[in-house]
């Protein structure tokens, strides 16, 4: 899966949670879940549901924890894509 | 000094209309909500009969944000958010986004179990192992304060935000609370009510105990039949009633229409003794309870024009009318009627959404009919003159209401309105 496709499905799953519209407007690696998006907390569990959906992988509560960023996501979205 | 307090808002979800306007129309033109539940047929339940509130998916999207609309599977959350935003709407008030939330106004909004339908999906993935896979909302959604929590956050409360429970009496109790709370000078606003989930995890446990009526499921919007010789059972219900509850001088002051004044009312329980049990109540405690409301209120028993009863239509309405009876202790008796002839019986919700109902006949000056009830109770007829059991609705006003919510657990509630 190319790199642009992911983020790409990235921003879809996180546009619902995202409380501060003007962050998907510059929407990059560098993009913060709860800085730029202001995604409620709680909600980022829903995120993770969403993301393991949408690539069918599972992604345990160690690699969860370092979600912050967009970035971060792919990364591991990628990962468990290889070792898949 | 005690404050007094009015009425200033209403919102209401009920089987047989949505919104104060339809819910008026079709109590005021005997109009039933029960209809027949092909679930429940599926599932081979006796009574195949509910009254369920109909609400499209875009009449939902008006009330709620699209990510709170992901997942939600809590009925009485949906209803009790729609009659507390209305309520609040219609008194006047608004929902502001500001920085600091509004420290005199709180929420007494109860429920007798809630997000049946979310728990059951919990149910499901955590026996499958796959507690991870709940999502963010399992919590909120059916902790019993789900829904004042909801509608704190949509409105913003910043006093007391609670959630009551006591079985069938629990929206009247929630009623009391708010009254007290700002007559005793701690809150200016209190948007009271409550709601009820349906589906079968709800009523399952009724039909188990027998006391549904199985023989109308062809003809559903004659099966509830308070007051009447027939009447074989209550008609399993839900919803959500809600009422904004003022100060009455903050009421003034901003303007606000008022319905009616609360004058008082009593809260009790027969204790599970002398005749009362889990299910029947003492009746001893239910004239007390009456008499307490009625002394709290200041009026005398000649003054109640109109009891808006319990009466869920099994065979102790009548002891129901005659503990009324004992406790007015007059020559005559007020007008007297029950909605849940239309509705059938929206447990948690009842209170409330019988409250509203009472309020509106203060308000618009009618007393509805009673529905099904053409064969009167003998035992009833004896007891009381058959004109004070309306059949048809009455335009007539109405100075002075006393409504009773009685509950599993032997708890009573008594609430006296007058118009203003």
């Amino acid at each position: 899966m190319k790199e642009k496709d992911i983020l790409e499905a990235i921003k879809k799953i996180v546009t619902p949670y995202t409380q501060r519209p003007q962050g998907l407007e510059n929407f990059n690696e560098e993009t913060d879940f709860i800085k730029d998006l202001e995604v409620n907390s709680a909600n980022l569990v829903d995120v993770i549901l969403d993301v393991e959906d949408e690539f069918n992988i599972e992604i345990d509560n160690e690699s969860m924890e370092g979600m912050l960023t967009v970035g971060d996501a792919k990364n591991i979205i990628e990962q468990k894509l290889a070792s898949a | 000094m005690k404050k007094r307090v009015v009425i200033t808002g209403m919102g209401v979800v009920a089987p047989n209309g949505v919104g104060l306007a339809n819910f008026e129309d079709a109590i005021r033109k005997g109009e039933s909500g029960i209809r027949f539940e092909e679930e429940l047929e599926r599932l081979k339940f006796s009574c195949q009969i509910a009254g369920k509130p109909q609400l499209s998916e875009e009449k939902i999207a008006e009330y709620f944000t699209p990510l709170q609309i992901r997942g939600l599977n809590s009925s009485g959350i949906v209803y009790g958010v729609i009659a507390g935003t209305d309520a609040w709407q219609d008194a006047g008030l608004k929902i502001e986004e500001n920085e600091q939330p509004d420290w005199d106004s709180g929420i007494v909004f109860g429920t007798g179990i809630l997000g049946v339908d979310k728990f059951r999906e919990a149910i499901h993935l955590i026996d499958a192992g796959k507690t991870r896979r709940l999502g963010s909302t399992s919590v909120m959604q059916t902790m019993a304060s789900g829904i004042s929590a909801y509608l704190g956050g949509i409105l913003g409360c910043g006093n007391q935000v609670t959630t009551n429970s006591s079985a069938c009496t629990t929206g009247t109790e929630a009623l009391l609370m708010g009254f007290e709370r700002i007559a005793a000078g701690k809150a200016k606003r209190m948007l009271v009510g409550s709601c009820s989930d349906h589906g079968p995890y709800v009523w399952g446990g009724f039909d188990a105990m027998r006391i549904l009526p199985s023989k109308y499921n062809k003809n559903p919007t004659e099966a509830s039949r308070p007051m009447s010789a027939s009447a074989a059972g209550f008609v399993p219900g839900s919803g959500a009633g809600a009422l904004v509850l003022e100060e009455y001088e903050s009421a003034k002051e901003r303007g606000a229409k008022i319905y009616a004044e609360v004058l008082g009312g009593a809260v009790n329980s027969g204790g599970q003794r002398g005749g009362g049990s889990m299910t029947a109540a003492n009746s001893d405690a239910v004239i007390r309870c009456i008499k307490e409301a009625i002394h709290f209120s200041n009026i005398s028993t000649e003054e109640i024009d109109v009891i808006n009863g319990h009466l869920t239509a099994t065979t102790k309405d009548g002891l129901e009318i005659e503990n009324w009876k004992k406790a007015l202790e007059r020559s005559d008796f007020p007008y007297i009627n029950s909605l849940k002839g239309m509705t059938g019986h929206c447990l948690g919700a009842s209170g409330s959404i019988e409250c509203v109902a009472s309020v509106l006949q203060m308000d618009k000056n009618f007393i509805f009919g009673n529905v099904n009830c053409e064969d009167l109770n003998p035992e009833i007829a004896n007891l009381v003159s058959e004109e004070k059991i309306p059949r048809k609705t009455l335009e007539k006003p109405v100075n002075i209401l006393a409504k009773s919510s009685f509950g599993f657990g032997d708890v009573n509630s008594v609430v006296i309105f007058k118009k203003l």
